[in-house]
């Protein structure tokens, strides 16, 4: 049995692996090859060398733009999603009534699109700020909070699952015996859950770091970069250059690029710092 | 026997993997570019497999979503053979896929070679039909005005409004009166929602352009179109300023404002005039509980306050043009030019033109008994053909890109907002004008 599995692994591995090779290998080359051309269709490009990376960062400043944007969106975000998420995780695990109501019902944005959710978050923010007579698009400002509104409306439940599952899997006697030591609430918070759910954490903040820095339908929905291009993020700002420029698709590749090995390097970093947290059990 | 059973759930595995292509010999791909008319273009293409037993293939793009759909297919292995390109810009775009039609039929019926998309010698789009737009109006709500007495303009009828200085003094003291009118405001919203401003980043933008051509003398087909100053900005914030301050919107909400809510403000009575193109007439029509009867709904041209307007006319043209894929077999392309052949020339496709898609072909293949059914298609007929009115082309496919467009768009927004001043959106035009290019 053991012989004939080794055998024809490879057989069983097949399908995958050529799904793999074609849906994302593949293309994935392609996408860095393309990112060294010029092209109007990606079976036609001319090689032009390292020139669209100069004019990624060059040509005018919208890639930095979105950059400091995105990275102050991401900030932002991450720290609150993750805050609220855990807090809500924590009056859902105190056995309270109603619970899985509430659980399901913190669950439930999380099953609308980024599209849909963007356009009516545009329409409640609208409404409220038309008492003061102007619109989302009339400052920077109303479409960073708009947006961080959002990311956190979309996100909180979906954490907040997480977080009540690794809250769940703490065991039980740890905060008995931490009460008959006299451990106050937030002694206990601090010295036994938090490291016990830093594995949640990990999984969270991955999620929503990379989550927030790769947000693209949310923004083109809510904002579209309004005003100007002031709340434009990284991924709305290669779109927008890949296909609203005559000539500069290879550009837009090249800021995929760079846009991937951002978030590939955020995300190692990450996992890196929180994983050093991680209590043994 | 397990291991050929192996292979064939592998086989089955794969098998969403082989794309369906749909390779027929007999087959025509066109990727249309109006979602407006694809149910028309589905009529023809039954009714000429009928006649011809070509099967028509007609995918068309979601609004908006063109050059993403023709990036994409065109690279594919049945790539469409006809397909459409938006002018001077999208030819530029598309130039190797581009077939030189100098040498087909339907070129020697073009009324006006001018109207095709040339390069050197070659043509390389035909217009697949003319538009034009200016400024709507509801003639039943003008009338209610020059009904009123103690009027502050001195003229009784609107086919004395021939210039600027006219339309604003009309325009102001309606406002003034507006509850006399029943109205909210003279114009209807101009939207500015981002995506929803083409009427006036792109479409008002022909005319300070069109006239900065003309007096720069210079040929779009081959001169070097750089260096754009935008001479006649004053122009464009003289109408584009009557929009803002006299609608039914304060200028600081039009960032959410959409083409449709123009047009239902319109359709609703809510509002005397909008800027717009005969297109919008099913627009105008759809609304429900719409007020505007189809005999009262009139065109001016859009007035700007430049020398000598009084003979000007509508804005027409198209950035609607065909083009055929050079890159594909010789009997393909073969078929694509005998399918325009037949639609511009053959009686049953030209029916379709007119009474189907609501095109004003520009074609000599059309006689006038064939010139269009609706309203607002009839007036730009009409003005096209005036005594003495000079009708200005739509220069706006030079315009370089979306990006520009978008940023255009974008800052005229924050101009109405009141975070930009007027000196800040032409110095954007100019630059990124200069940046996109190209």
């Amino acid at each position: 049995m053991q012989r004939s599995l080794r055998k024809y692994a490879w057989l069983f591995l097949l399908p995958t692996l050529i799904a793999f090779v074609i849906a994302f290998l593949v293309p994935f080359v392609m996408g860095v090859g393309l990112s060294f051309t010029e092209f109007t269709t990606v079976t036609d490009a001319k090689f032009v060398g390292i020139s669209n990376y100069i004019k990624a960062f060059a040509a005018n400043s919208d890639f930095l733009n979105a950059f400091r944007f995105t990275a102050k969106f991401t900030v932002v975000s991450v720290l609150s999603v993750n805050l609220l998420a855990f807090i809500l995780a924590l009056l859902l695990t105190k056995g309270l009534r109603g619970t899985n109501f509430f659980r399901t019902a913190f669950f439930m944005p999380n099953l609308i699109g980024g599209i849909v959710l963007g356009y009516i978050w545009q329409l409640i923010i609208n409404g409220i700020l038309a008492a003061r007579g102007v619109d989302l698009t009339y400052s920077a400002q109303y479409g960073f909070w708009g947006l961080v509104v959002l990311m956190n409306w979309q996100m909180i439940g979906y954490m907040m699952i997480i977080y009540v599952a690794g809250l769940q899997n703490i065991p039980h006697e740890l905060h008995e015996v931490a009460a008959i030591d006299g451990a106050s609430g937030w002694q206990t918070l601090k010295n036994i859950t938090l490291p016990l759910v830093m594995p949640s954490v990990t999984i969270c903040t991955f999620l929503t770091l990379s989550n927030s820095f790769k947000m693209f339908d949310q923004n083109y929905a809510l904002t579209a970069g309004a005003p100007g291009k002031q709340t434009q993020m990284m991924a709305l700002d290669i779109y927008n250059t890949f296909y609203g420029s005559i000539g500069q698709e290879g550009v837009g590749q090249a800021k995929a690029v760079v846009f991937f090995i951002l978030v590939a390097l955020l995300a190692l970093l990450q996992m890196r710092l929180t994983r050093r947290k991680e209590a043994d059990v | 026997m397990k291991r050929i059973l192996l292979c064939c759930i592998l086989c089955v595995l794969m098998l969403p993997l082989v794309s369906c292509a749909q390779n027929d010999e007999n087959t025509l791909y066109f990727l249309n570019f109006k979602p407006e008319s694809a149910a028309a273009y589905q009529e023809i293409a039954t009714k000429y497999k009928e006649e011809t037993g070509v099967t028509l293939r007609v995918v068309t793009a979601a609004s908006g979503t063109y050059e993403q759909t023709l990036k994409s297919e065109i690279s594919k292995s049945d790539a469409p053979v006809l397909f459409q390109i938006n002018g001077v810009i999208g030819y530029a775009a598309w130039k190797n896929y581009c077939k030189d039609l100098s040498g087909t039929k339907l070129y020697q019926h073009l009324t006006d070679p001018s109207l095709a998309i040339t390069s050197g010698d070659g043509v390389y789009g035909l217009p697949a039909v003319v538009e034009g737009y200016g400024i709507i109006y509801n003639k039943e709500i003008t009338d209610r005005y020059f009904a009123l007495s103690g009027r502050a303009t001195s003229f009784s009828s609107m086919d004395e409004v021939n210039n600027f200085e006219k339309l604003s003094a009309l325009v102001r003291d309606m406002t003034a009166r507006k509850s006399e009118l029943g109205i909210n405001g003279v114009f209807a919203s101009t939207s500015l929602k981002s995506g929803e401003d083409w009427r006036y980043q792109t479409h008002l933008a022909n005319m300070p352009i069109y006239y900065e051509l003309k007096d720069k003398n210079i040929d779009i087909s081959k001169d070097d179109l750089s260096n754009i100053s935008f001479i006649y900005q004053d122009k464009y914030k003289n109408l584009f300023d009557l929009y803002i301050n006299h609608s039914t919107t304060d200028p600081k909400l039009l960032g959410s404002k959409q083409v449709a809510d123009s047009m239902a403000e319109f359709a609703l009575g809510q509002c005397a005039m909008v800027q717009n193109g005969n297109w919008a007439w099913s627009q105008i029509n759809e609304v429900s509980g719409n007020r505007v009867k189809a005999e009262n709904i009139k065109f001016l041209p859009l007035y700007t306050g430049m020398a000598g307007e009084e003979n000007q006319g509508l804005c027409v043209g198209t950035e609607n043009f065909f083009a055929i894929n050079s890159q594909v077999s010789a009997e393909k392309q073969k078929m694509a030019e005998d399918f325009l052949t037949w639609l511009y020339t053959s009686d049953s496709g030209k029916d379709f033109v007119t009474n189907k898609l609501n095109f004003i072909a520009p074609y000599d293949t059309f006689e006038e008994v064939e010139e269009p059914s609706d309203p607002l298609g009839k007036e730009v007929y009409q003005w096209m053909n005036k005594e003495g009115v000079q009708t200005v082309p739509w220069i706006f496919s030079i315009f370089p890109s979306q990006n520009f467009k978008t940023d255009f768009g974008a800052a005229l927004l924050q101009y109405a907002q009141g975070t930009k001043t007027w000196e800040d959106v032409v110095s954007l035009f100019v630059t990124r004008w200069k940046d996109e290019i190209a």
